[in-house]
């Protein structure tokens, strides 16, 4: 089956079984490795891109439901909250691992485009999905306050 | 058609044999450098300095080779932290690589082969990297003396620049074509620590960039070779069970199926891409031969470890008739906790590339002790050591999972590349990808295990004496490992953190017994201190309850043959306001613990949520682990540390029923979340004694620290882990 949908900004065409979670044709089909897989049942947040701007998990979101659909992965996750996002995320040394941090700073970016001055609870909610086994999250915390900062001035 | 091996084979285990073969790299003191081999050679015609630690290239970068895996501790950038130091480069210059697989160049000095555990990458390399990099300093300023005709002396190194007060100036990046052609000096003179640029100071993490834009090619699961093929592999659902028969009619259908196999430990299926290999492997249908697996509940398994609490056991530490002193005493409190299994649960399940051509083999892959890795797949091939290549990519977390010492991810794809030769397929490259399930209910778990003590108490509240049984499946017997850290029998990581403690009992005795039983066990961040600090500090809060005394002053008296850990401790307790009184609603904990040659103290703050359940708002941490080499990271790492001992703590648990395992993924092992996050602040004392690891050491005084907090509030004091089992989470 051929799908054809946008993703950064391209048309694309995959050509893939209907039933192929997004992770997978990203990652093999189209060689976007960026979107990590976590855990198959969108427990984690580790494979998050952006459907339309909200952010989706793409290890559970099929190939067969994406025919003109804009999606944004990692690779090319641009504009105001993700440039704040990802300088944050450097100027704290975020990542340890880094395995998660593609899917916490889509999260994150999709977090602050919606909302510029997110609280802690805002935080909370927006992020709870996200698991990083490094516990990264009191930096995950400071850098999203950071971004908003960013934004701000 | 499907391709069988005649009969299952049992991996090979190396050998002591082959473990003193594979030491034997090491003997002869750290190397720093090695003479010019002909690569190195042509290297430098070409105006590169190739060194086994650095690297310095023309156009100006200087790469620092990581002997260590770097799984997120911090680890490459670490070791460039002191090399950058050393040579006087600058932070911008320098570049993160991971050493390959070579026991004569890349061994870890405390354990004989190259591997990477026990918190010890820092320890062991300290010197050996600071003189590499002093080495590679005194090679460029003697080159530039020569070209510039002064004395080498005179010549001096900043960031990343060599000059001279006639003017003359050139960068590193200039001079190392010439800086290559130097003799190595035998022992370069190394900075006195006033002279420190980054050391004890800062140096941001280099490997940062990537992980922030979903670089390409850096872990093993986005690694790609012309002509992958992608691979699932159905294992037994019980430990220890193996194929009787297999129908792989429906899976081959599967579009982009390749072919199907059955190996040692499982059915591969190889697939043009990943989706595929999980879809088809749904698909198979298996009968396993269960009659050597384990069947049993873990209920089951915890009453027999229980029992074997009760008895006497193998002894660890034993000062004196303990049971003479206990009836001795005027009280004897007796405890008994229980500890389940717990999967390391790393964010990049496990996962290899590999490719073998019938003379040499490659693998790429997060490879923890690569020299037992190099052996197996050496061993299981039938090449020779040298024609088998490992190459170290960045690993996704591991919190010890990736350090088997039975080596099973390269064993399995050597299996599976030595099958599909046999077939006679084309050489491809395969990458076998483990699911989350995969991972989760493979085993390699925290040892769950019993402990029983006995604490004597005179008539003035003094400990007597402390009798202490601990029960669990020893990490260490069976395995490679066994001569080297069993020498008498003993299982020290099981019992580590507790028979070494420091607190000044006037008599302790600890015995240990081994469960048996197929389900693998492993090395979990911080081993054995998991469950022994978590015993050994809430106990003494117990004991501080009995006697009616402070929980910090009753540790300070305890500990008074021990400076570093009691600095620790007052430094926590003064941070987090001790002595001060708390909000409505907030309640203080406590724990001390020394693992891994560092000393971490963690003052917690808890409350209560209206249902009932805890909340932990703030932990204040103090930690001496020598020379701070890199203070952010020490930081960083104390942060994960103690929220990973949370996550675990609070909820976490690996149970089996009838041998099946329950928690498979991460909606039933439920990690730790950003709303679970307590605030952390770290304090890092100002310590000149050599640097010992911070991976680990973080983790083991959070549960206990905890636990104290919650008996603080509640008066009730848990036993059996996790909290969930106490309705608290």
């Amino acid at each position: 089956m051929s799908v054809t949908l946008k993703i950064n900004g391209e048309t694309r065409t995959l050509d893939a079984d209907p039933e192929s979670p997004l992770l997978w044709a990203l990652r093999d089909e189209l060689g976007m490795t960026g979107t990590k897989f976590g855990c198959g049942i969108a427990s984690c947040g580790a494979c998050t891109v952006h459907w339309d701007g909200m952010p989706i998990r793409s290890c559970q979101t099929m190939v067969g439901d994406l025919e003109g659909a804009e999606i944004t992965t990692i690779e090319g996750v641009n504009g105001k909250a993700a440039k704040a996002v990802q300088e944050a995320w450097n100027e704290l040394d975020v990542p340890q691992c880094g395995y998660c941090q593609s899917g916490q700073i889509m999260a994150a970016t999709a977090l602050l485009t919606d909302t510029p001055k997110p609280t802690d609870e805002d935080i909370d909610a927006a992020m709870d999905g996200n698991v990083c086994r490094c516990a990264t999250y009191a930096r995950i915390r400071k850098a999203i306050h950071a971004a908003a900062d960013k934004m701000e001035a | 058609m499907l391709h069988l091996l005649q009969k299952p084979l049992e991996a090979p285990k190396p050998s002591r044999r082959t473990f003193l073969k594979m030491s034997a790299g090491a003997v002869g003191g750290l190397i720093i450098a090695a003479k010019m081999p002909n690569a190195a050679k042509a290297a430098a015609d070409a105006g590169e300095f190739v060194q086994p630690f650095v690297h310095i290239r023309p156009d100006n970068t200087v790469v620092v080779l990581s002997k260590h895996l770097d799984k997120g501790q911090g680890t490459a950038n670490g070791l460039a932290t002191l090399v950058a130091d050393e040579l006087d480069a600058s932070h911008e210059q320098i570049l993160l690589e991971l050493a390959p697989s070579n026991p004569q160049l890349y061994a870890n000095s405390l354990f004989g082969v190259q591997g990477t555990g026990g918190s010890t990458a820092m320890p062991n390399a300290f010197m050996q990297y600071r003189q590499a990099g002093a080495a590679a300093k005194a090679m460029v300023v003697s080159a530039a003396a020569k070209e510039w005709g002064v004395p080498a002396g005179e010549i001096t190194v900043s960031g990343g620049v060599v000059s001279h007060s006639s003017g003359k100036s050139a960068t590193l990046g200039e001079l190392a074509g010439l800086a290559a052609n130097e003799d190595v000096p035998a022992e370069p003179a190394l900075k006195t620590p006033d002279q420190w640029v980054y050391i004890g100071k800062s140096f941001p993490r280099k490997d940062v960039k990537n992980k922030t834009v979903g670089a390409p090619n850096t872990y093993t699961i986005d690694f790609n070779r012309e002509g992958m093929l992608t691979a699932t592999v159905a294992r037994s659902p019980r430990f220890g069970g193996t194929v009787k028969s297999f129908d792989a009619t429906e899976a081959k259908k599967v579009a982009g199926v390749v072919d199907i196999f059955q190996i040692p430990n499982g059915v591969a299926v190889v697939a043009e891409s990943t989706w595929p290999a999980i879809k088809a492997r749904d698909l198979l249908e298996i009968e396993w031969d269960d009659s050597a697996a384990e069947t049993r509940s873990t209920d089951a398994m915890m009453t027999e470890l229980k029992d074997m609490t009760t008895k006497p056991g193998l002894k660890v530490r034993e000062d004196g008739d303990v049971d003479a002193a206990l009836d001795a005493s005027a009280k004897v409190m007796e405890i008994d906790y229980d500890f389940p299994f717990l999967a390391h649960g790393a964010m990049e399940p496990l996962d290899i590339v590999g490719e073998f051509d019938g003379e040499t083999a490659q693998f790429w892959f997060g490879s923890q002790i690569p020299t037992i890795d190099h052996n197996v797949a050496s061993t299981i091939l039938g090449i020779p050591f040298e024609k088998v290549s490992i190459n170290t990519l960045w690993a996704g977390g591991s919190f010890g999972r990736r350090a088997q010492g039975d080596a099973h991810p390269v064993s399995e794809i050597s299996f599976l590349l030595k099958a599909m030769r046999e077939a006679g397929m084309d050489p491809r490259p395969v990458k076998i990808v483990w699911t989350r399930e995969d991972d989760m209910a493979g085993g390699y778990y925290r040892p769950m295990s019993a402990h029983k003590i006995k604490v004597g108490l005179d008539g003035d509240g003094n400990v007597t004496a402390v009798k202490y049984n601990i029960a669990a499946k020893s990490i260490i017997k069976g395995t490679a490992f066994e001569p080297m850290l069993m020498p008498n029998g003993v299982d020290h990581n099981m019992t580590e953190g507790a028979s070494d403690t420091t607190y000044s009992f006037p008599m302790m005795n600890m015995d240990q017994a081994f469960q048996e039983t197929p389900v693998p066990v492993l090395w979990w961040r911080s081993v054995g201190h998991t469950h022994t600090a978590y015993v050994m500090e809430t106990m003494i809060d117990r004991i501080a309850k009995e006697t009616g005394k402070d929980p910090v002053a009753l540790r300070l008296e305890l500990l008074k043959d021990d400076p570093r850990k009691t600095n620790v401790l007052k430094l926590a307790a003064e941070k987090a306001g001790w002595d001060t009184p708390l909000p409505e609603g907030r309640h203080r904990g406590v724990a001390v613990h020394k693992s891994f040659g560092s000393y971490v103290a963690e003052v917690v703050e808890i409350s209560f949520r209206e249902d009932g359940t805890v909340k932990v708002e703030k932990v204040t941490a103090a930690v001496d682990c020598g020379v701070p080499v890199n203070p952010d990271n020490i930081r960083a790492q104390v942060e994960g540390g103690i929220g990973y001992g949370l996550g675990a703590i609070l909820r976490n648990q690996v149970t089996l029923s009838d041998g099946y395992v329950e928690e498979t993924n991460f909606d039933t092992y439920e990690s730790l979340r950003i709303s679970d996050m307590p605030e952390i602040d770290v304090h890092i004392v100002a310590s000149t004694e050599a640097p010992t690891g911070i991976g680990e050491p973080g983790t083991p005084p959070i549960g206990p620290a905890v636990a104290n907090a919650i008996a603080a509030a509640k008066d009730e004091w848990i036993t059996s882990l996790p909290f969930t089992k106490a309705g608290l989470v």
